[in-house]
């Protein structure tokens, strides 16, 4: 069986953000690229299901500019058997990332499909429902709890305050939340491996979007308040404040 | 202009308090473009869906069946999308909940429609929409145009002030629906017991690091108790396994808009702070008086919290026993 998954490159979670000089997006200067940290949920599940299944191959593919082959690279550290790069440097809305990997998913024939939940740049967490719905597979997001059973999948998904069980069946995407599992580290063999295995390159069609960021900015700067002492002896100031000033409570 | 639809979300028979700031949302709209609005809420037995006419959605669509209790993506966005063509709808607005952010991306895709997500405010450009919503978990906003003639759009909860009801009730017609596609269906719902989550509480208090150990959020549990409020976490202590991922707040977990956010013990990493900064009254307390969470607290007490936090236990319950 072919898996897939998702990948996405993005700014790691300790950037601080600057708007870049064209107001658009962010300034790049100084940031380090990392794998989508949900990615490596969708990772560490396709390389479970290959183990479980005992045969397979599994596929990274990342939509976006050569510097995601660096995230592709990563996944074949970790196991991934080959990677596919649909090479685009310029910005595609979400329908049109999901519309390019639909298309190689379906090439590739691969009914199971892993991708994060979100990334964590544009937070849209959209990619997987909709590469699912461009495929006409079933999809499954936020999973916390993933099994197959033959074609049979039944997945544990989070909502606010529980859990839902969800049932289908393969053809699947799949959209991991942490939890899923420990994502495995690179060992030094994998690392080794990954330099001898292929990173495709292809050119996708050409993006049709229809959402176009038009400004980026920083929210409203929060001014510190007041820090009322260094001890419980101001617990009932701090109540007050909340009574009456804040009205919170 | 096609019609505005309100897509109800209701779980366990109840219209959430998200789908009521959607639909005024929606009325909002009405007005600017000229159009009509109407409601659909799909599911089996649910109640108060004419309430949703106080928030100026006068008509709802009630499609019921009783397959339909619990969620399917796959039924779901054939319903809504089959809606939209029958009643030729041309925005859709959702609630940005868990279903929300599964269903809005299906549907576009379904009925080819642009689509932005967790959105905040809207501004009107002829027949074109600019809508601002955070990325970088919050670190950032950006404005984004969408210019197809079919737009889905999900609003995030707790920001859309849905306004005091008008006491206007909504006629509600209740059809049922039919050729439903349950090729993916939620066949169990496992609520967690009697837990608020933080994504829907109006008061969060968090615990960090300063907590010294999972064996203190006792302390964290009884403050949240005695103010009604949820229980969250910083990334920190859900890495060492102190507390379970669903708590986190931050930009790999939760990105939170209470009412009141207390963290306790919780330095102010900038993807904690990105997560919860636009809370409306941040209280903080630290040992340390350089932690960055006091730049974003509206109260801070740069003390211990295993004085100060019994003594606003106490504090707060005699309050609330007045």
């Amino acid at each position: 069986m072919k898996i897939a998954v998702c990948v996405s490159h993005v700014p790691d979670t300790a950037t601080k953000v600057n708007v870049g000089a064209e107001g658009k997006s962010i300034d790049p200067n100084g940031v380090t690229y990392v794998v989508n940290p949900y990615d490596e949920f969708a990772i560490e599940e396709a390389l479970k299901t290959k183990e479980k299944i005992g045969d397979g191959e599994v596929v990274a593919i990342s939509v976006g500019p050569d510097a995601n082959k660096e995230t592709i690279r990563k996944a074949l550290a970790m196991g991934v058997d080959s990677g596919v790069l649909l090479k685009d440097d310029q910005f595609r809305d979400s329908a049109s990332v999901a519309k390019a990997l639909a298309e190689e998913i379906k090439a590739l024939g691969a009914e199971l499909v892993f991708f994060g939940k979100q990334a964590v740049d544009y937070d849209n967490s959209v990619v997987g429902q909709m590469t699912a719905e461009y495929l006409g597979y079933n999809c499954i997001s936020v999973v916390v709890d993933f099994k197959l059973d033959d074609r049979k999948v039944t997945c544990e998904r989070e909502i606010e305050g529980g859990k839902e069980i969800v049932s289908t069946t393969l053809p699947v995407v799949i959209t991991t939340q942490k939890g899923l599992n420990d994502p495995r580290y690179a060992s030094l063999k994998g690392i080794m491996a990954a330099k001898r295995k292929t990173i495709e390159e292809k050119q996708p069609a050409a993006a049709e979007n229809k959402v176009e960021i038009i400004k980026m900015k920083k929210p409203a700067s929060k001014q510190p308040g007041k820090v009322l002492g260094s001890d419980a002896t101001v617990v009932p100031e701090l109540v007050r404040l909340l009574r009456e000033e804040a009205k919170v409570i | 202009m096609g019609k505005i639809l309100v897509l109800l979300e209701q779980r366990n028979g109840q219209i959430k308090k998200a789908s009521f700031e959607a639909a005024k949302a929606g009325s909002d709209f009405a007005n600017k473009l000229g159009s009509d609005v109407v409601g659909l809420v799909i599911g089996n037995e649910v109640g108060d869906i004419e309430k949703t006419g106080n928030y100026g959605v006068p008509k709802v669509v009630h499609l019921k069946n009783t397959e339909l209790e619990n969620y399917s993506a796959s039924a779901y966005t054939k319903i809504v999308a089959d809606f939209i063509k029958a009643e030729s709808v041309d925005i859709v607005l959702i609630p940005n909940t868990s279903l929300g952010k599964d269903l809005a991306p299906r549907i576009a895709v379904r009925v080819d429609a642009g689509l932005a997500m967790d959105c905040l405010d809207f501004e009107f450009e002829g027949n074109d929409i600019v809508a601002t919503r955070p990325v970088y978990a919050g670190k950032a906003l950006i404005d984004v145009k969408v210019s197809s003639d079919k737009k889905v759009f999900s609003i995030r909860p707790n920001v859309y002030p849905a306004g005091e009801p008008s006491g206007s009730p909504a006629e509600v017609d209740v059809k049922p629906a039919a050729d439903i596609d349950l090729s993916s269906r939620v066949v169990e719902l496992k609520k967690s017991e009697g837990k608020l989550d933080v994504a829907e509480a109006e008061i969060i208090v968090s615990g960090g690091r300063g907590m010294k150990g999972p064996e203190h959020f006792n302390l964290v549990e009884d403050l949240a108790d005695s103010l009604g409020a949820a229980v969250g976490a910083s990334r920190a202590v859900v890495d060492a396994g102190w507390r379970p991922h669903s708590e986190q707040v931050g930009q790999t977990g939760k990105t939170v808009q209470p009412n009141l956010y207390i963290a306790l013990g919780i330095s102010g990493a900038i993807q904690h702070l990105a997560g919860m900064r636009s809370s409306k009254y941040i209280v903080a307390v630290n040992k340390d008086k350089d932690a960055p969470i006091f730049q974003v607290a509206d109260y801070g007490i740069t003390g211990d919290v295993f004085e100060v936090v019994p003594a606003l236990i106490e504090e707060i319950k005699k309050l609330k026993s007045e």
